[in-house]
């Protein structure tokens, strides 16, 4: 039997009728259309899915669109303001922090979700912040610097 | 030709058998073009970058065709079983189910067996018996991937379980043959051979002062791309026309496997490799899913998306390594290596489809003379059948070198400690010498060029070897665990020249098309395909450096068999070694008619231009010049009456040799004796990659690298159980490091060019991955040998170490 779901994604509110088993990432993905969200491994291992629900990161592979029924959803299209780039978005391509890209949208929203609740992280935070999810091209190094970057330039204004 | 141009062709112009004299080695990255023309040697930011920090790259499931259907594949729980009955009765009643595909389906149209890419047969759906855990039975296909997994649950098949075969060894004994299929009833595949003969091999080691032998297994491990593989299948009947968009590391020679196997005229197969989210060998092999996505593509005339999921990735796809070595090192009575005589089993799965050179059943192994100059060498491998997925693919690394660079430089270290040497001074006593290259290594290769000494010299000065020795023995007089271990490993890439390197018989060569529009910007082509590599820029950095435009206007594509010239394709760091190569030899070709246009825009003869930069000028007055975009624009409006229009080329690159990059690498590690956990302190990183096209790139090229050396020296394994069955099929039991895993890579670098390649690079995308495991585990294995540890294979987890420490008698205390 079908449910009626209605999420904000990105500011934009979307009604859409689905079944009660199909994943966040798949109503994302294929009903909204948003495919830079990506999915790595189907367990909430990798954080390819990572997107921010209700102002949480959350893995969207491992969670039902209906548990985000009237809620909010911020996806990595949303992340820019405008035609400009979010800082971390600058970060990433400034500091070299993706090779092949898959796993870049998901650590650039777990990253979001860490300077938000840690405007100022020490390398140490950065690194625990974005321990799940996993990059097999960069080494992380590159991504953690990619992330102080943009937490230099937020200067704790806000993710 | 001008003088500077020709200096540069000169200097570089491949030689027929890439000898050349010694190359001198420098620290210097080589910058020639301003920053707005951002040719070799810039740091320019990535072009393809802003699509993927945006969300708006183009992976495979990204792909959406109208009428698009899904499919799923039942896989096997055994390891070896004969199939009693498959009844998809109930899977087929579900609504919204369009087919299920089995093996008896694809036998009728001889499709259920398929060739890999080492001239063997590997099941694509099996008709009598399944030979690995989660082997592919059937596919369904479904309008939707819910119902289509639903299906899967819903197709009964009764097995009767064989035993299955587990260990290679035992195969050997041919008590259970996994192959029945063939005529040779043998777990034996093939047995090949390289270096001196072994009886010349055992008259060096006759006379050899010491002899350390080895016994060592790398285990299976899998690449682990965090996009997995899929397909997105269109045949349109109307038309006769296979329209194909897969993760595919080689698109050409996958189009002209599938049109040799398929029987579609190859013109009417378009292969589309989109973005790939990470290749390192994974994506080279053809696996039975992507024909069944075929087959249920040409039997519904719609088109059907196949995405793996994690599981079926780790468990089926094509693994790496899994090589037991038996190794032995001669030294004289003055510590001079003198001799290697080396025993290998590959265990090669239930099929040989491992991704090597067709004549290479074991790849490029026999480069395990490594760094040292050796009077002689023995190298025998044998392939074994065994009921595990099929393979052999490279994990970032050139067809088996990680084993070769392994097994030396862990027998190199054993001597050296045997000897009762510090094993960077036993290095330095052993190296080849900078003057002896070209150099003829006694298992065949011909190093193009090196200077050993230069980059372990560089990574001690880096790390304060010396005084880390120091702190070392003062910790062991503590009762502390330390350990430093270098690795000095010669990597070979860039397959290859065509006399040598074919995969099914399609020769090595990789191409470039480059086509200059009037206005003086460009679309260039290749035949090779990025999979996170960076192509769009460090292509368009090459045509940069040759023709000067910039390489913001250069746009490159690659991954469509319609568009792009035949090429290979990208793995075994090749894209620079022939396709780079390629882009600089068709830049060239360019030039070369440029100059005929600007001679007769300037009204002076060829002999009297000369190239700067971005333009020819008269010599002696260059204020007279037309730039590349003048030339460009002439080239399609007031080109020479009798000249060809227009202003483009195409490069098909044969190498004249292969490229041997090189490096030396040391780990400090601490060890905590209560728990066995190794620590990497620190890692200092010299590599030599030849020539640098963007240091940025490379850098990350090499700090992925290392962390991708890293995961198999301490964390990653593929596990099977007695009954075959694998372990290790989630990211929860297949562990790859986090950003805490992660070290704090230092790297540097010295620059020894290749003496044959036009722009004299090497390659390096693999070189940290072969090189750096066996830097950790002599490091592990240098903080043990007093307790009387020799050797620990890899993964070294806490578990292993925390035994072995008991079993020597130390406490955590």
């Amino acid at each position: 039997m079908k449910k009626l779901i209605t999420v904000t994604v990105n500011g934009e509110a979307y009604t859409r009728e689905i079944e009660p088993r199909m994943l966040l990432v798949h109503f994302i993905r294929e009903d909204l259309g948003l495919t830079g969200t990506h999915i790595g491994c189907d367990t909430s291992s990798c954080g390819a899915c990572t997107v921010s629900v209700n102002g949480l990161a959350t893995k969207s592979c491992t969670y039902f669109a209906v548990q985000a029924d009237k809620g909010k959803v911020e996806t990595i299209e949303g992340l820019a303001d405008g035609a400009g780039l979010h800082p971390l978005q600058q970060g990433f391509w400034e500091k070299h922090g993706l090779q092949c890209g898959y796993c870049t949208p998901g650590m650039i929203m777990s990253a979001r979700d860490l300077l938000r609740k840690k405007p100022h992280p020490t390398e140490s935070e950065i690194r625990w912040g974005i321990s799940g999810n996993l990059c097999r091209c960069t080494g992380y190094n590159k991504i953690v610097e990619a992330i102080q970057f943009a937490a230099d330039k937020l200067d704790g204004k806000g993710a | 030709m001008d003088k500077q141009l020709n200096d540069r062709v000169e200097h570089h112009t491949p030689t027929p058998d890439g000898a050349s004299a010694n190359v001198p080695t420098s620290d210097h990255v080589r910058v020639t073009t301003p920053a707005n023309v951002c040719g070799m040697g810039h740091r320019m930011k990535r072009k393809e970058d802003p699509r993927f920090i945006q969300g708006k790259g183009r992976y495979i499931d990204d792909i959406k065709l109208p009428h698009m259907v899904y499919m799923d594949i039942v896989r096997s729980p055994y390891a070896h079983a004969k199939i009693t009955k498959i009844d998809a009765s109930a899977a087929l009643a579900t609504p919204g189910v369009l087919a299920v595909i089995t093996g008896k389906d694809l036998e009728k149209a001889k499709l259920h067996w398929m060739p890999t890419l080492m001239s063997d047969t590997q099941m694509v759906l099996p008709t009598e018996k399944v030979y690995y855990y989660a082997q592919e039975v059937c596919a369904v296909v479904a309008t939707d991937r819910y119902i289509a997994a639903d299906a899967v649950e819903k197709v009964v098949v009764e097995y009767d379980p064989l035993p299955p075969v587990i260990d290679p060894f035992e195969a050997l004994e041919n008590k259970t043959i996994v192959r029945d299929d063939k005529d040779k009833k043998t777990n034996l595949i093939w047995h090949w051979e390289a270096g001196n003969g072994e009886r010349e091999t055992d008259d060096v080691f006759a006379k050899a002062a010491t002899v350390v032998e080895q016994k060592m297994h790398l285990p299976r491990i899998h690449v682990s791309s965090i996009e997995t593989c899929g397909m997105v299948a269109n045949y349109e009947r109307a038309r006769g026309h296979l329209q194909i968009y897969m993760t595919s590391q080689a698109p050409h020679a996958h189009r002209t496997v599938f049109a040799l196997v398929s029987g579609l005229p190859e013109q009417m197969i378009q292969i589309i490799s989109p973005d790939i989210g990470g290749g390192f060998g994974g994506k080279v092999p053809i696996y039975p899913g992507y024909v069944c996505c075929i087959v249920a593509s040409l039997t519904l005339g719609r088109p059907v998306k196949w995405i793996e999921d994690r599981s079926e990735n780790l468990q089926a796809d094509s693994f790496a390594r899994d090589y037991h070595i038996h190794a032995k090192l001669a030294a004289d009575k003055n510590g001079k290596l003198v001799g290697l005589k080396v025993k290998t089993v590959s265990d090669c799965g239930a099929a040989d489809a491992a991704a090597n050179p067709s004549k290479f059943p074991a790849g490029l192994y026999s480069i395990c003379t490594g760094s040292y100059d050796l009077k002689a060498a023995h190298v025998e491998v044998d392939g074994v059948y065994t009921t595990k997925p099929p393979g052999g693919v490279a994990y970032r690394c050139s067809f088996r070198v990680t084993e070769a660079v392994h097994m030396i430089e862990r027998m190199t270290d054993i001597m050296a400690h045997q000897l009762g040497q510090d094993p960077a001074d036993f290095r330095f006593h052993n190296f080849i010498r900078p003057e002896q290259f070209p150099y003829k290594s006694p298992t065949g290769w011909q190093y193009d060029s090196g200077n050993y000494q230069a980059a372990l010299q560089k990574a001690m000065d880096m790390i304060g070897y010396r005084e880390l020795r120091k702190e070392q023995l003062e910790k062991r007089k503590r009762g502390e665990l330390m350990g430093i271990g270098i690795s000095s490993f010669t990597e070979v890439v860039g397959a290859g020249p065509s006399r040598d390197y074919d995969i099914l018989g399609i020769k090595m060569f990789d191409s470039a098309e480059i086509r200059i529009h009037p206005t003086g910007k460009a679309i260039a082509r290749f035949g090779t395909k990025s999979q996170g590599q960076g192509h769009e820029t460090t292509y368009a950095q090459i045509i940069a450096e040759e023709l000067g435009l910039p390489a913001e206007h250069v746009q490159v594509e690659e991954g469509d068999t319609d568009t792009a010239p035949y090429g290979l394709g990208t793995y075994a760091s090749r894209s620079t070694p022939t396709a780079g190569a390629a882009a600089a030899m068709a830049a060239r070709k360019i030039r070369a008619k440029a100059k005929k246009i600007a001679a007769y825009l300037l009204e002076v003869g060829e002999d009297d231009l000369e190239w700067n930069v971005d333009r020819f000028q008269v010599k002696g007055s260059p204020d007279r010049a037309k730039t590349i975009q003048d030339i460009a624009f002439a080239a399609y409006t007031n080109h020479p009456q009798g000249m060809e229009a227009g202003l483009e080329a195409t490069d098909y690159y044969d190498p004249p040799n292969l490229t041997f990059p090189f490096g030396s690498y040391i780990a400090v590690v601490d060890i905590d004796k209560g728990t066995g956990e190794v620590k990497v302190r620190r890692f200092v990183a010299v590599d030599d990659c030849g020539n640098i096209i963007n240091p940025m790139i490379v850098e990350g090229q090499i700090e992925g690298g290392l962390t991708m050396g890293l995961a198999p020296a301490l964390f990653e394994e593929i596990v099977y159980d007695e009954n075959g069955t694998c372990l290790t099929g989630t990211f929860s039991d297949y562990l790859l490091p986090t950003a805490v895993e992660s070290v704090k890579w230092e790297l540097g670098k010295t620059v020894t060019p290749s003496p044959h390649h036009p722009i004299g690079a090497k390659g390096v995308g693999e070189s940290p991955t072969v090189g750096s495991p066996p830097a950790i585990a002599n490091a592990v294995v240098d903080a043990l040998w007093h307790l009387g540890v020799r050797h620990v294979d890899i993964p070294i987890t806490p578990q292993k170490v925390w035994k072995l420490l008991r079993e020597k008698g130390v406490t955590g205390d």
